[in-house]
């Protein structure tokens, strides 16, 4: 079988495999280097093209960062014509009850919510797409959509809100609803109504 | 310091390695017919996944990262841990024989368990060094904890009668199952 | 050996998961769902095929006292090539494993095929081996993730069986994990003493 063990020969066997499977990987590495990255730049566009308002501008490219709650949100801002359409806001939330949710809503130019889609969730398996759909149907309140959480009290009934929560699952609706607060405390970040909205925002999700 | 405390509740009870993760089901399953020995290679696994969790986490940070090489991560870090054991069983035979003695047996078993590589690929995400420690801590006292548990219940399963076909592994997976969905209550649970 | 009898071997009186017992870590974490456990098992089938001829050829050349070190390089290499392929060409599924591919490279059927079969025959038989082996492993997965999403969610293969509020959701958690592999273990023992 193998070969009687020396120093010599340990040192270059060892040697030389490793240089050659280093240089492989690193050949293999810048092959599909630019890929991954088209694959992610593609997910998060087809993401943002979902739920944000008809744009003619480059919202990835456009993308800034803002600090709600401790937490980083990306903004992708969206214009049509020259004119601010809404944006599409990629927030999250660590009041889930096995960890972060993070979801991509969109807002009209008005703040009115245009649609949302969930990107991750750590709760139990199958809530993910329960969220996805509940909170979009239209029926009795669970439905989020084209409500403004300026004027709406965007929360579970249990917590005063006017949003019915999921079957079963108050934790993780108001764990939702926290992740589109902090979206929406981050979409109008720039204008005056900024703290009193993050103010909501906390409070729903203190209780 | 409400950081710490989190990570370690986390790690011990809400996220436990082998019931919730599913790391390191093999010597789960193989030495925990006994307490003692369960015991053992617990503190075995603690011992080595911090040393391991300070080197990979050091170089990831100082080697990979700096020189932009991470697809070496994998080679790098089993190797690092493959070397280190070997180092740890070495120098405590020198340094403290009545240590080695209590782990010895077990050391050689540990770079084939999925824990060690798990965890410091996972401990990467920390924020700093000091958290990725108390992490590794964390995850091998809760994996310590599974051990002895599931080993207790086994000493006492080895005198029930079992099915024929449901001897040994079969009835230990089912244990083990209902052993998890005990710790599935401390989902949920959060601090700070 | 009869070359068939190879691929037999890995399939049924080998069967890594259900006779050897052997990466039990993947077994259980990734067959939430039939496609999952399958994924996980073409995965792992690739790594097996390719380190295992790799290593029948490069058996001769590697002294003996580092021939673990070698093995572990090549399979962490396969392993790497395998996460970064999968990263960039099917990236739902590599965040649906995540953690769990590069653990191959700690399954003890990876190594445990490399030391018992690759290490000493020729690169042909390996690479059937690792077929064999590889086919048993992903039927095992496939079989352990369609039991365990069609209790739980009433589907296979995302196909609907049943209505799905009549699934046990256990089955997809960790506990359900260890009590399916637990009782399909006890059938095959069973069928095994027949």
């Amino acid at each position: 079988m193998a070969k009687q063990s020396s120093f010599g020969n340990m040192l270059v066997v060892l040697t030389v495999i490793t240089v050659i499977t280093g240089a492989l990987l690193g050949y293999v590495y810048n092959i599909t280097k630019e890929p991954i990255a088209l694959s992610k730049k593609l997910k998060q566009e087809n993401a943002v093209k979902e739920v944000a308002p008809d744009f003619d501008n480059s919202p990835i490219e456009e993308a800034y960062t803002v600090t709600i709650n401790g937490l980083d949100l990306t903004v992708f801002p969206a214009e049509k014509e020259g004119k601010k359409a809404g944006a599409a806001v990629q927030s999250k939330t660590s009041i889930g009850f096995g960890g972060e949710i993070s979801v991509m809503v969109g807002f009209n130019a008005d703040g009115t919510i245009r649609n949302y889609r969930v990107l991750s969730h750590a709760e139990t398996p199958g809530l993910g797409s329960k969220m996805e759909e509940w909170f979009r149907t239209d029926k009795g309140d669970q439905s989020v959509l084209g409500k403004n959480p300026a004027t709406d009290n965007l929360t579970v009934k249990k917590d005063g809100g006017s949003v019915d929560a999921i079957t079963a699952a108050t934790i993780s609706s108001r764990a939702f609803l926290d992740a589109i607060a902090n979206a929406y405390a981050a979409y109008t970040n720039n204008d005056a109504t900024t703290s009193a909205t993050t103010q909501t925002g906390k409070e729903a999700s203190h209780e | 310091m409400i950081t710490y405390i989190s990570i370690f509740i986390t790690a011990i009870f809400v996220n436990n390695i082998v019931l919730a993760q599913f790391l390191g089901i093999c010597p789960f399953l193989g030495v925990s017919k006994k307490v003692s020995t369960a015991t053992g290679m617990g503190a075995a696994v603690a011992f080595v996944m911090t040393i391991a969790t300070i080197c990979t986490y050091l170089l990831q940070k100082y080697l990979l990262d700096a020189f932009g090489i991470g697809f070496m991560q994998t080679i790098v870090f089993i190797l690092v841990i493959a070397a280190l054991v070997q180092m740890v069983e070495i120098i405590l035979k020198k340094v403290s024989p009545p240590l080695y003695q209590a782990l010895g047996v077990f050391l050689p078993l540990i770079t084939t368990n999925c824990t060690i590589l798990g965890i410091a690929i996972l401990a990467i995400d920390c924020a700093n060094l000091l958290e990725a420690v108390v992490y590794a801590i964390s995850t091998a006292l809760g994996y310590a904890l599974a051990m002895v548990l599931f080993a207790g219940i086994r000493e006492q399963l080895s005198t029930t009668k079992v099915p024929a076909a449901m001897q040994g592994i079969p009835i230990a997976l089912v244990v083990a199952g209902l052993l998890a969905l005990a710790f599935m209550g401390f989902a949920g649970i959060k601090i700070g | 050996m009869n070359k068939f009898k190879i691929i037999l071997n890995g399939i049924i009186t080998e069967n890594p998961t259900f006779v050897l017992l052997l990466g039990m870590c993947p077994t259980l974490a990734t067959t939430s769902s039939a496609m999952n456990g399958m994924s996980m098992g073409l995965a792992t089938m690739f790594v097996l095929i390719c380190s295992n001829i790799v290593i029948s050829l490069i058996k001769d050349i590697v002294p003996d006292k580092v021939r673990i070190p070698c093995y572990i390089v090549v399979i962490a290499t396969f392993v790497t090539i395998l996460q970064m392929c999968m990263e960039a060409y099917v990236p739902d599924l590599y965040e649906s494993l995540g953690l769990f591919i590069p653990l191959i490279v700690v399954n003890c059927i990876v190594l445990g095929r490399a030391e018992a079969f690759a290490a000493k025959n020729n690169a042909f038989d390996s690479m059937l081996d690792g077929v064999g082996i590889g086919i048993g492993f992903t039927i095992a997965l496939t079989i352990l993730g369609s039991v365990r999403e069609l209790l739980g969610t009433g589907k296979i293969f995302n196909i609907g069986i049943y209505p799905e509020q009549y699934g046990s959701l256990i089955f997809v958690l960790a506990p359900g994990a260890f009590i399916a592999l637990g009782y399909l273990i006890a059938i095959v023992n069973k069928l095994k003493t027949k």
